[in-house]
């Protein structure tokens, strides 16, 4: 791998391969029997880490554990719980 | 062709002759007559470029990198305390490797409140990555402008050229005006490697995470290093196409002399005049310019100095709480070296304060002392200080 002068990164979307999952110290727990799929945390996660499903489900390599989506989601559907250390 | 022209004419001009596509500037003191001259070449169509007024100086620096990473030469001039506001986006500039070219007008640092001649505002972002020539007449403005853009294109390295206030920006002499088809074929169009393109998308300015941080300023500093190289090869060429030559120090009656004087700027011409009349009595007094500041030229100045007795290095600014900049690199150049010459820093010159040759001869006077007794009492000293407004004991 070479590094370009200015750090300039020259391929696109590349920064899909950074998998800030690792940032996590609480991550959310969707309560499939609450989720509605209505799509609130879908709207509101930054990442966007949220898969839209029936029920929803969070994509872990991504989600950073912000809590928006525990915070937002109208069913309290979404648990934030402790991550064990790795 | 020649013509009379004051040191901010001179910049313009190099700067209309490199056929610069953005202008960015704003307008107020401390700010110089250059963006002046350059909006009133593009409003009469000598000058083919965008001008974008902003609302500070720290705007202007920013739209320069904005159009820079377009891939377009870029230029902007600032003096003093504009330079400052910059002060931010120079690291920005040489940290995502953008060639802009800049002159800065030295001049002084509020408070007290001054717009007067010294070198305090560029010397006081030197680490920022941004290479700093320092000129000490009107034509080595216009030449150096022109290399710049030249060293700054070929390492992705943005480029001060830097001019004492009003004893250069004010004060106009003959110069010649370099042909624009010359200057053309010494300055190819620019082009940049990786151009802010919506049909080649990149990204600029990413997160430097520890683990990137280190790498990425290790290659601004061997970049930086290698523009000593850069800037002699480029002023070689120059000579071939227009007979003038400049390189990174200027060694003047320095090769044999006991005592030399480092110099800086504008300061330089005066001291060559006084060292003359030394060299009359046959006193061996020789001097030497430090054009090239960052990168700095530390073998050039071991080779120049290394046989001195003393060197009395003039300069107009003051790392408060240490010493003068170029003291302090020019002393720490020899940190390993031997032989090594005895070292006086004299600060003068402040907030445009006359340089008289009363004080010069008086450095010369001091350094020949430390050079006969081999001993330094105070390394750091100041020129035409007025003791007894101060209390002082004369």
């Amino acid at each position: 791998m070479s590094l370009e002068p200015g750090a300039i990164i020259t391929e696109p979307g590349s920064s899909a391969r950074y998998e800030t999952g690792s940032w996590r110290a609480f991550k959310p727990v969707i309560d499939a029997n609450k989720c509605t799929a209505c799509g609130i945390c879908w709207l509101y996660c930054p990442e966007p880490a949220i898969i839209k499903g029936k029920p929803h489900t969070v994509d872990y390599r991504y989600c950073k554990g912000c809590g928006i989506c525990a915070n937002e989601c109208p069913f309290k559907a979404i648990t934030m719980v402790a991550e064990e250390h790795k | 062709m020649k013509e009379v022209l004051d040191g901010n004419e001179a910049a313009a001009i190099a700067a209309k002759l490199a056929r610069v596509k953005v202008v960015s500037a704003y307008p107020i003191t401390p700010q110089t007559t250059i963006v002046e001259k350059l909006a009133e070449f593009i409003s009469n169509g000598e000058l083919d470029a965008e001008y974008i007024k902003v609302e500070s100086e720290h705007s202007a620096l920013s739209a320069c990198i904005g159009a820079s990473a377009t891939g377009v030469r870029t230029f902007t001039a600032t003096s003093s305390q504009g330079l400052m506001l910059m002060s931010e986006m120079l690291f920005v500039a040489s940290g995502l490797r953008l060639p802009i070219v800049m002159t800065n007008v030295n001049r002084s640092l509020s408070a007290p409140l001054s717009i007067w001649c010294d070198q305090q505002d560029s010397m006081a972002v030197r680490d920022s990555g941004w290479v700093q020539l320092y000129c000490e007449n009107n034509q080595e403005i216009m030449d150096s402008t022109l290399q710049a853009f030249r060293v700054a294109e070929e390492l992705l390295l943005p480029v001060m050229v830097c001019f004492d206030g009003y004893i250069l920006s004010h004060t106009a002499e003959p110069i010649e005006i370099p042909e624009q088809a010359a200057v053309d074929k010494f300055l190819p169009v620019y082009k940049f490697p990786h151009p802010l393109d919506p049909e080649k998308p990149v990204t600029m300015g990413p997160l430097g995470v520890p683990e990137y941080y280190e790498e990425f300023r290790y290659m601004l500093q061997e970049t930086a290093r290698a523009s000593k190289k850069k800037l002699v090869e480029i002023d070689k060429e120059f000579k071939k196409h227009f007979g003038r030559s400049y390189g990174l120090i200027e060694r003047y009656h320095s090769d044999d002399a006991d005592v030399i004087l480092l110099t800086m700027g504008s300061l330089s011409s005066s001291a060559k005049e006084i060292v003359d009349t030394y060299r009359k009595r046959g006193e061996k007094v020789g001097l030497v310019k430090v054009r090239s500041f960052r990168p700095f030229p530390v073998k050039e100045l071991i080779g120049a100095l290394g046989q001195a007795k003393a060197v009395a290095v003039l300069e107009k600014n003051i790392s408060l709480g240490s010493a003068g900049g170029l003291f302090l690199d020019a002393a720490a150049s020899f940190i390993n070296v031997k032989p090594a010459p005895l070292m006086l820093n004299f600060i003068c010159g402040l907030a445009g304060r006359d340089v008289s040759p009363l004080q010069i001869k008086e450095a010369i006077r001091a350094a020949a002392r430390v050079a006969e007794t081999g001993k330094v009492k105070r390394a750091l000293r100041w020129l035409g200080l007025r003791e007894k407004v101060l209390g002082l004991k004369v």
